[in-house]
């Protein structure tokens, strides 16, 4: 199996995710720096990380999302590729358009750290791995993840199943609890937790690894 | 030419800063402000051969996030 990790100025989970897809996935994992239009062809699987691209200048995600690595990771993602985007990789992905809605400003306008608590929906190719409605622990990090979409585009998510996960308690301000969507093809998925920084015992808990674990029954 | 691009948020859209905005201007003793709106202004300095419709392009595919912003366009 083959990932890239995409890489930004700016991102700063690049090297965890690169971890957690060699250790969790056995990924041959290459990490692809986003001045590079000119994405590998046979790609199993890409994730854009976590961190402040372009320092989040005019908006979060908002610079990144114009860059050129974007226009083949648009074109892998009609392809099929599963792509996932963790936190600002979430930001990146609604800016490009591969996912609907925005991430604004925290309600509480304050930056939030620390393990939250995530209803899973396993009707995913990225949360098969976990039971129907299961609560599990993951960490968020993030200033501007208070998800945001119109009545309607709400509505299309919820009855097509594509809310991932939401947080258990209000955290940031999300509609409807949002802490994570896939696309309508339900390839791409965007969520502002951290899976990655929950993969190992020495990380204070493992339950990202089953999202990593559904994708290698996915994709071998 | 100096155009000036006001991007703000959609009616209907919580806008936090804002209403930290209000709180602190309350905080400060100033009465009478019913709401805050927290927006931001982008200056262009571009060449006379820019179309209107070309800097509408550029707020719709970089400037504004239409999802959640509306943008207004003023050429002096």
């Amino acid at each position: 199996m083959k990932a890239a990790v995409i890489q930004f100025p700016g991102s700063n989970c690049d090297r965890d995710m690169k971890v957690a897809l060699e250790h969790i996935m056995g990924a041959d994992t290459i990490l692809h720096w986003h001045g590079d239009a000119d994405l590998p062809n046979d790609l199993d699987f890409i994730a854009i990380p976590g961190g402040f691209s372009y320092g989040d200048y005019l908006r979060s995600g908002a610079m990144a999302a114009r860059s050129p690595v974007m226009k083949a990771i648009i074109t892998a993602a009609n392809q099929g590729v599963p792509i996932l985007g963790v936190c600002n990789g979430f930001q990146i992905l609604t800016e490009s358009g591969l996912l609907p809605g925005a991430l604004m400003r925290n309600a509480s306008q304050n930056f939030i750290c620390r393990d939250v608590e995530l209803r899973v929906n396993n009707g995913t190719m990225f949360t098969k791995g976990y039971t129907d409605g299961e609560t599990i622990s993951i960490p968020v990090a993030h200033h501007d993840g208070n998800y945001f979409a119109d009545e309607a585009t709400i509505k299309t998510l919820e009855d097509n199943d594509h809310i991932a996960f939401r947080y258990a308690e209000d955290v940031n301000g999300s509609r409807e609890n949002i802490a994570g969507i896939t696309n309508d093809a339900g390839n791409v998925l965007g969520m502002m937790p951290h899976p990655e920084r929950a993969v190992d015992s020495k990380h204070g808990g493992t339950d990202g690894q089953r999202l990593f674990q559904s994708l290698i029954r996915e994709l071998v | 030419m100096k155009i000036k691009v006001f991007v703000t948020l959609k009616n209907g859209v919580l806008d936090p800063q804002g209403k930290a905005i209000h709180h602190a201007l309350e905080g400060l003793g100033f009465g009478g402000v019913n709401d805050v709106r927290a927006g931001r202004l982008i200056e262009l300095d571009v060449d006379e051969n820019v179309s209107d419709e070309d800097v509408q392009d550029m707020c719709k595919k970089l400037l504004a996030n239409t999802v959640i912003e509306n943008f207004e366009i003023e050429r002096n």
